[in-house]
């Protein structure tokens, strides 16, 4: 399936979700907590390493996620040069690339069930008060299906397109996709209705 | 109920497609995505509170770690990263894009889309995202409205886009579009 989660196997993929999840936010909150440069630095070295533990294709791959934030590492630290205080520009910038280095690591390693998993965990409380989260996790595997299946009904309109026209496909298809879909959408509802819905039933768990 | 759901579901994988299309290239060399159509076509289609649910689904889904955000971004680390501004904006600009809907009901759905979406999908949305550049970069807020001033022109093309597409799909399918419905 489509997800971030790496296939190299790493001991952090071991930890349970909600630890990650509780140690992220703490290094977070230390990250922005710190504001000298060679804390900065000592933090970036850190996080380096953790990406280091598994091996250096890891690494690799974990820089390859990072590539957006660079543009936004120049623009900082130009911007900081400019008007004389290039310090903070580096302090911000290694700032940046630690916590979102350390925020995409607990992606890379935590799978995608699992932390739905931990979603509804943490929405306990709610269903304890009588709501019903159960559309929730519903609504959360339908996304999933609808993308790949969006993507196949534009791509069929498009060929149905290339296949009649000597011009470029552009926004004339959006429409047509759109109906598509929503007809498709409101055949799905249909058929849960037909088969009992999503209405409250009696918690079992 | 079920009919909602799918819906507000279809509406989050929309926002997801929307951000695969290639994006193309102003004259002045802003490239635009169309994902940003995406949102206001949620609130301009399923109104308010509908609009910022299926936008709400879709942030959380990225940050359960699909790569759903324009040019296949995704994780928790877009949410550490400058533009966690636009992103906390996101369902902002689709409940308000869908209230102004709901609330000119009076009004023919072209001009009423393209009103709520300039409003809800530019003017509503570059507030927390400007604010946010402003917080991470350390940039002061005009320096960071400056920068996003570029990206106007072609948000307004999203915006025409997506009143267009509202108005004929309430011509073709009028009870999907439930601001109106």
């Amino acid at each position: 399936m489509l997800a971030l989660t790496s296939e190299i196997r790493t001991p952090y993929h071991g930890l349970r979700a909600g630890l990650k999840m509780a140690l992220l936010c703490l290094a977070t909150v230390a990250l922005f907590s710190l504001d000298s440069i060679p804390a900065m630095l000592a933090a970036v070295a850190a996080v380096g390493a953790l990406y280091l533990v598994p091996g250096p294709r890891f690494l690799r791959g974990g820089l390859g996620l990072l590539t957006p934030v660079w543009v936004f590492v120049a623009l900082v630290i130009g911007w900081h040069a400019l008007t004389g205080n290039t310090g903070a520009g580096v302090v911000i910038a290694l700032r940046l690339v630690a916590a979102v280095a350390l925020a995409n690591l607990v992606t890379m390693t935590t799978r995608f069930d699992d932390l739905v998993e931990l979603v509804m965990w943490a929405l306990t409380p709610l269903r304890r008060a009588g709501v019903n989260t159960a559309p929730l996790g519903f609504a959360i595997v339908l996304v999933v299906r609808f993308v790949p299946v969006l993507l196949d009904k534009a791509r069929l309109l498009i060929d149905a397109w290339r296949a009649r026209s000597p011009r470029r496909p552009g926004w004339h298809l959006g429409l047509p996709i759109t109906l598509v879909a929503i007809d498709d959408a409101e055949h799905v509802a249909e058929a849960l209705r037909a088969r009992g819905g999503l209405e409250q039933t009696e918690p079992n768990d | 109920m079920e009919r909602q759901i799918t819906l507000i579901a279809l509406f989050a994988a929309l926002i997801a497609v929307l951000g695969l299309v290639p994006k193309f290239t102003l004259a002045s060399g802003i490239p635009i995505t169309a994902q940003g159509m995406g949102i206001m076509l949620c609130g301009t289609v399923l109104g308010a509170r509908r609009g910022a649910l299926a936008v709400l689904l879709f942030l959380g889904l990225v940050a359960l770690g699909l790569p759903l955000l324009a040019g296949g971004r995704g994780g928790l680390g877009v949410f550490a990263g400058p533009t966690v501004g636009f992103l906390v904006g996101f369902p902002i600009a689709a409940f308000v894009t869908g209230w102004i809907m709901e609330k000119m009901r009076g009004t023919p759905v072209f001009p009423a889309a393209i009103i709520a979406a300039v409003l809800g999908g530019i003017v509503v949305l570059y507030i927390p995202g400007i604010l946010g550049m402003s917080a991470m970069l350390d940039m002061t807020v005009t320096q960071a409205t400056v920068s996003m001033a570029a990206f106007i022109p072609g948000d307004l093309i999203k915006a025409g886009l997506a009143a267009a597409l509202t108005a004929s799909l309430y011509r073709a399918r009028p009870a999907s579009v439930l601001s109106r419905a």
